[in-house]
């Protein structure tokens, strides 16, 4: 980092998120004086135009690249017109232990005076909940899915290269050409799009204004300004502001800002769940990087710096508090931007460049929380690469997680995309898999595995609420069978799910008709040529993802039921199921038993895994294909984000020995613990699922140091990935094990159970270590330079 | 064929040989080396310990059997019906071919990272006909082999078991009869003359020497060993092995007497000096496994 990048680090650091009521009001004020004066997509395109002509601006000292959602660093806005906070809501983010937001008495007293009053029962979210049948909301209250649409817009979706090949007038002239071909004689739904098209042009407006306004302040700062360096870096900024978006970006410098601006523009307009994200930023930078060192106006270390300068305004951007449960379905400050390095090109070449080794020492030292990053290893990747994002990962944050290109474009080939959109794609958010730039790819919310499966031991009684939720299946006294508990945990999945895709549908509808996405709509394909919005099908594709979570607990559960019960005839599924209400209590063996002698996911027990990929076909066969309401199809993915403590919260205790409330597993991980051979034997036990057919699937896998020490460390974690990605594995994130986890596993050995140490000749768990050779351990970890 | 008795099959090996292996723990040595970190290996027949830690005390166990590690009275029954693992059986008999299938499906990892599957222990060279046999049916997989050996055997054994080995890593702990006497309960002749006959006939011999501060550390021991590993033909490298104490704890567990206790791990400058002897004359060394 140079001198510059380090103090707006350190500042993007010490910046506390709070909460600006300055969008809530811009936008109540235009509503009052707009609303019912025009169609709804005009409506939200020139309430956007209100907040780029009116909102304050910041230009931080030394900033090269500009541009905040807030009228400051963290300062985040709110969207009242989809989720109207209370002031009790407010009060709480305020004061909350963790992930909290400050929020000024001055802006719990707009809400309490203007905001509140005119939002309640007219915000996306109070009319959803109105509009959704009781049967949905029952399910949604006993935690057997999550839903993000009741408080965040769909969003999820990542940039394509047109951004640097075209200014929004160049947007603007494709919009005005699709509405003159507009056939009002034939076309019923010409006056919608006329509308749409409108509404995208105004857009376009929009963010042209707030650009401009950024280089009126950057010029009058520089009149301000008397030191020479700086004064010509605020000119430069201007120039930059004058010129992208309107036109296409001619420099390196200018490409940044154009992604910002646009980046920028997507989140103030609606707050997408995951942001949104630049996809292949070294592909689409190359050109500029290249041009740049052969005119000699870009040198490595300048293009760097600039770099370093964009990495701080994603970390900039805290994400938009929610409030209630889902909350607790993700606590963290990450909007999960996400950058994507290597992958490959249209033409199916390898996508990597100097740019993703630049990139990959950038993101090394930066370490921030965002922007989340990630390489798309394809076979075509240079081991090169790899290596380089393994060394990154060794250092131990966490960054960049890595998936599987190939596999990737198998899925979207599998989904009926073309064969250049597809190796164009990518992964984004946590590991959803889309076409960059051309698809809405929607991640509706969590389901909870573990909860369906309590609703067949139960007769689809939730004892937590109550009430009946799930369906009636009957007494499991009457399961003779494993295949007939089975089939009881089948008929609850679908039974819940039908609720939940019926309510996504009414969801996707009231986005659709009433909170069209203008700007995004602009840099998506196909939604000029549509004349249609991206949230109401005007992408060229438009999958819909369900997230199941807790595939791993699920597996150890039925694994055990079917041997205690079925198999050995120990238990009887009544008695069984009358322990887990009890929580265990005066079960300890029995529990014990089932923690450390039952047969479990992640040890390449192919008895065990076989339980694995029959939840999983049962689970795809239910949902893959399903239509949505925008000409697509709902996908089955594998990922929790934090849902795995939420879901497992709501659930009572589980046959594989987990306590009640306690979490579920996490992705397709084993349950924390459960896995004892070592991580082979956790790929292989994963790579029995049938990748290919998801949307994406979340492995998290954890390393001592004294497994990856040396060059050597690094060649066995690459044939690892390299060896999982043959076997069409989608994805992996490493987590190398700090002395504070370790500390953690000895205080609490029994959810530390897979740790292991390794050395020459030796084989021994961290667990069954004495007290003081663990101590020496977390010693060495400490002192390890890494 | 009678199976063999194994004490562990531990899968993402990095450190016994190339690549990503697979190394099998073979139980029974003729050796007990003061400084040894599997001392559950050295009795050829099977054994049973109890993880304390891990105990819920539960009711099976009395608490005089609890106090006592040395459990004398229980079998695999017990081991299956204690609800914790804290009663754990040592040794398994398995059949070769039953080994072997269990050990290809970690194959795609050894084809990707040029490793394979080790055998260790314990020592191999106590269950010849065995561990042949397992090596023979892995080579004609096309699976990389490495045999992990301390010598103490018959020659006509490791010249069979070493032919079926696309590497040998072979232990030399002390150079003097009496010193290796008495820090390992055996003579040392047998070792070299072995290792003679062997780096004659075999193209791929890895040497491991444990350092072990106060043992064998010393100078006089660390020239004689390189001046004997550099008279030889197909030493690829040494491998010099930094004591590490993680051993302590099982030697407790199965009533042992540590007789290390309180030594410290080697030190970094000790370690470079004594690698800069091996280095010296010509042989590639490493630390740990590092270069």
């Amino acid at each position: 980092m140079t001198a510059r990048t380090e103090r707006l680090r350190r500042a993007s650091l010490d910046a506390i998120p709070s909460i600006s009521g300055e969008r809530a009001a811009i936008t109540t004020a235009f509503y009052k004086a707009q609303m019912g004066r025009h169609s709804i997509p005009v409506l939200r395109a020139m309430n956007f135009y209100a907040i780029c002509d009116g909102k304050a601006l910041w230009m931080g000292d030394g900033e090269l690249i500009v541009g905040e959602r807030g009228p400051r660093p963290k300062a985040v806005p709110t969207y009242p017109e989809l989720t109207c906070h209370s002031a009790e809501d407010l009060r709480i983010l305020d004061s909350r232990p963790k992930t909290q937001y400050k929020v000024d008495a001055a802006v719990i007293a707009e809400y309490e005076r203007e905001i509140i009053p005119f939002w309640r029962g007219r915000s996306l979210r109070d009319q959803m909940f109105a509009e959704l049948p009781q049967d949905w909301l029952d399910a949604y209250a006993a935690g057997c899915f999550t839903e993000f649409m009741e408080q965040r817009a769909p969003g999820h979706t990542v940039a394509d290269g047109k951004l640097y090949n075209k200014g929004m007038l160049d947007f603007k002239a494709d919009i005005a050409r699709a509405e003159a071909a507009l056939d009002f004689e034939r076309d019923p739904e010409a006056l919608d799009k006329r509308e749409q098209l409108r509404a995208m042009s105004i857009s376009c407006d929009a963010v042209m204004r707030v650009a401009e306004r950024h280089a009126e302040l950057a010029e009058a700062e520089a009149t301000q300004t008397r030191e020479g360096i700086r004064r010509e870096e605020l000119l430069t900024i201007a120039g930059v502001c004058r010129r992208v978006p309107a036109h296409a970006p001619r420099d390196f410098h200018e490409a940044l800002q154009m992604y910002w601006f646009c980046h920028l523009a997507v989140i103030t307009e609606l707050n997408g769940w995951d942001a949104f994200s630049p996809g292949h930023l070294d592909q689409h930078l190359r050109p500029f990087y290249e041009a740049g060192l052969a005119d000699g106006t870009l040198t490595r270390e300048s293009a760097r710096e600039l770099l370093e300068c964009f990495f701080v305004k994603f970390n900039n951007h805290t994400a938009p508090p929610k409030v209630g449960v889902t909350a607790a379905e993700s606590g963290t400050f990450t909007d999960f931007a996400n950058i994507n390095l290597a992958g490959l090109l249209r033409d199916g070449s390898d996508g990597s460049n100097s740019l993703t080794h630049l990139l990959l020492d950038v993101i090394d030292e930066m370490h921030l929380l965002q922007p989340s990053s990630n390489v798309q290893v394809s076979r075509k990747t240079p081991d090169a690469v790899l290596k380089h994002a393994l060394r990154v990962i060794r250092n131990g944050y966490g960054f960049p997680s890595l998936f599987n290109a190939d596999a990737v474009v198998e899925e979207q080939l599998r989904q009926g995309k073309t064969l250049e959109d597809a190796r164009e794609g990518g992964c984004s958010g946590c590991v959803e898999v889309g076409a960059f730039g051309k698809e809405a790819f929607i991640l509706t919310g969590y389901f909870n595995l573990m909860k369906m499966l309590e609703f067949a031991l139960h007769d689809g009684f939730d004892v937590r609420t109550g009430q009946y939720v799930g369906a009636r299946t009957g007494d499991p006294a009457s399961f003779a069978t494993f295949d007939d508990l089975f089939a009881a945990f089948e008929a609850q999945v679908r039974h819940v799910l039908d609720i939940k895709i019926r309510g996504n549908q009414l969801i996707e509808r009231l986005y659709a008709t009433r909170m069209p996405h203008t700007f995004l709509s602009v840099i998506t394909d196909d939604c000029i040529a549509k004349g249609r919005d991206y949230n109401a099908g005007g992408a060229r594709y438009n999958n819909t993802f369900i997230q199941a979570v807790g595939i791993g607990s699920i597996t150890d559960s039925l694994s055990a039921l079917k041997e205690l019960v079925y198999e050995r005839g120990d238990v009887s599924l009544p008695g069984f199921i009358e322990t887990l209400d009890a929580d265990f209590t005066g079960q300890e063996p029995l529990r014990q038993r089932l923690l450390n002698k039952t047969p479990k996911y992640g040890n390449d027990d192919d008895d065990a895994d076989a339980l694995m990929t029959r939840t999983f076909r049962m689970l795809f066969d239910a949902i893959d294909g399903r239509p949505n309401t925008k000409g697509g199809a709902y996908r089955l993915e594998m990922l929790p984000t934090t849902c795995h403590v939420y879901f497992g919260g709501v659930c009572l205790a589980s046959a594989d020995g987990r306590g009640e409330g306690q979490p579920v597993s996490e992705g397709i991980s084993p349950v924390q613990g459960a896995d004892r051979h070592g991580p082979t034997a956790v790929l292989k036990s994963a790579s029995k699922m049938d990748h290919v057919k998801t949307g994406g699937t979340l492995l998290n896998m954890k390393f001592t140091p004294s497994l990856l020490e040396g060059d050597g460390g690094i060649d066995n974690l690459h044939s690892l990935v390299r060896s999982y990605f043959k076997l069409d594995g989608h994805h992996m994130q490493f987590n190398v094990v700090t002395a504070d986890l370790l500390r953690e596993a000895k205080a609490d050995p029994a959810s530390h159970r897979d740790l292991i140490v390794r050395v020459a000749g030796y084989s021994d768990y961290f667990c069954d270590l004495s007290e003081a050779l663990q101590d020496e351990i977390i010693r060495r970890t400490e002192h390890t330079a890494f | 064929m009678k199976g063999g008795l194994v004490f562990n099959v531990q899968r993402f090996s990095v450190h016994d040989g190339p690549g990503v292996r697979t190394t099998v723990f073979m139980k029974g040595c003729p050796l007990c080396c003061a400084w040894c970190h599997n001392p559950e290996s050295q009795s050829a027949s099977p054994e049973f310990v109890r993880l304390r830690h891990l105990c819920m005390s539960c009711g099976r166990c009395s608490e005089d059997e609890l106090d006592s590690p040395i459990v004398t009275d229980r079998n695999e029954d017990d081991v299956e019906a204690c609800p914790t693992g804290a009663l754990q059986g040592v040794g398994e008999r398995v059949e070769p071919e039953a080994l072997v299938a269990s050990l290809l499906r970690d194959r795609i990892f050894f084809d990707e990272s040029g490793g394979g599957v080790t055998i260790s222990g314990g020592e191999p060279l106590v269950q010849p006909a065995f561990v042949t046999e397992v090596l023979r049916l892995l080579r004609a997989e096309g699976v990389h082999t490495a045999l992990d050996t301390c010598g103490f055997g018959r020659w006509p054994d490791l010249r069979d078991a070493a032919a079926q080995a696309n590497l040998v890593l072979y232990d030399l702990k002390l150079m003097d009869p009496a010193r290796h006497m008495a820090a390992t309960g055996v003579p040392n002749e047998i070792i070299l003359d072995n290792l003679r006959s062997l780096a004659g006939v075999h193209p791929a011999i890895w040497i491991r020497i444990p350092v072990v501060p106060g043992v064998n550390d010393d100078d006089g021991n660390i020239e004689a060993a390189a001046d004997f590993v550099r008279s030889l033909p197909g030493i690829r490298q040494v491998d010099l092995l930094p004591y590490h104490p993680t051993g302590e704890a099982k030697f407790a567990r199965l009533g042992l007497d540590y007789a290390l206790q309180g030594t410290p791990p080697p030190e970094r400058s000790r370690l470079d000096a004594l690698a800069a002897r091996f280095r010296e004359r010509g042989l590639f060394t490493t630390i740990g496994g590092h270069a």
